[in-house]
């Protein structure tokens, strides 16, 4: 295996920094909101978490595009890693909802439309690791795993739309929200810096773990050759 | 008289969070600890990948 670059060492450490910065921020920096209180500070992670796992659904969806055109494997691997990095965001985003809407909406789960479809997303992707797991042919299964993230893709825009198209008690930060959105509110200016560098840090972190889970892809392929080279 | 107390959710907040690093932690540790065991197998089959062309060599 390749040694690490040195970007991604400094990548690294620049995402260390900016998870630490972006937590400063959500939880000190950031004023208290009036009705829900500390809790809504849990809304700076729900949605720097939503934006990287729904952006990396529809970057597999692109490379697994660029794979069925090209054939290279490159492609498949990177399709994977970020398939796998956001399917781990966006659990994380669900769950921070589900938090957030227990003393907000008095529930930890509805099947609201946006719930609902962020539910399906997430178990879209939990299948994608099913599949691949279930075909042994290294071909197949990246042909294969390119059609699914394309058709899965679609789940993200859909996701984000949602409450924008819907009625739904799920609140919208940017743009006008339903008349029966419940827990939304306006943010001051601090909030604003809160937010917004929480999507810059999330967004560098994503990049940062996509590169691991390439180069750990690497590795996994020139495993399976030497075994298959070992084994002749 | 009329302010309304702002309610203590922090419970909530703490568990979100708690939640949010123990899960990313997790994350990268297992990407270290598939990289670690990977680069074992690797180094292991070459080794034996080695051993295997001198074999061939001697015959």
């Amino acid at each position: 295996m390749q040694p690490k670059p040195l970007i991604l060492k400094i990548l690294d450490v620049v995402s260390i920094i900016v998870l630490a910065v972006a937590a400063y921020l959500a939880l000190v920096f950031a004023p208290t909101e009036a009705v829900m209180g500390q809790v809504q500070r849990v809304f700076y992670f729900h949605i720097g978490t939503a934006w990287v796992g729904l952006l990396g659904f529809v970057i597999a969806a692109v490379a697994g595009i660029l794979y069925l055109v090209t054939k290279d494997v490159r492609w498949d691997r990177f399709e994977v890693a970020a398939v796998e990095v956001s399917t781990v965001f966006f659990f994380i985003t669900i769950v921070l909802g589900s938090i957030w809407a227990r003393p907000a909406w008095n529930t930890w789960w509805t099947w609201d439309p946006r719930l609902t479809t962020a539910a399906i997303t997430e178990l879209i992707y939990i299948d994608y690791f099913m599949l691949r797991q279930g075909i042994e042919d290294p071909e197949k299964r990246a042909r294969f795993g390119a059609v699914y993230t394309l058709l899965g893709g679609i789940s993200a825009p859909i996701t984000f739309m949602v409450i924008r198209l819907f009625r739904t008690i799920h609140p919208v930060v940017i743009g006008s929200q339903s008349a029966a959105a419940q827990g939304g509110f306006s943010m001051t200016s601090d909030m604003k810096v809160a937010f917004f560098f929480g999507l810059f840090a999330f967004t560098v972190i994503f990049i940062d773990l996509m590169w691991h889970r390439i180069r750990l892809g690497n590795l996994e392929d020139k495993v399976e050759q030497l075994k298959l080279k070992v084994s002749m | 008289m009329f302010l309304q107390a702002i309610p203590d959710t922090s419970n909530y907040m703490i568990a979100g969070y708690v939640f949010a690093f123990v899960v990313m932690g997790i994350y990268v540790f297992s990407i270290y600890l598939r990289n670690a065991n990977l680069k074992r197998d690797s180094e292991m089959l070459e080794s034996l990948e080695e051993e295997q062309s001198k074999k061939a060599k001697k015959k």
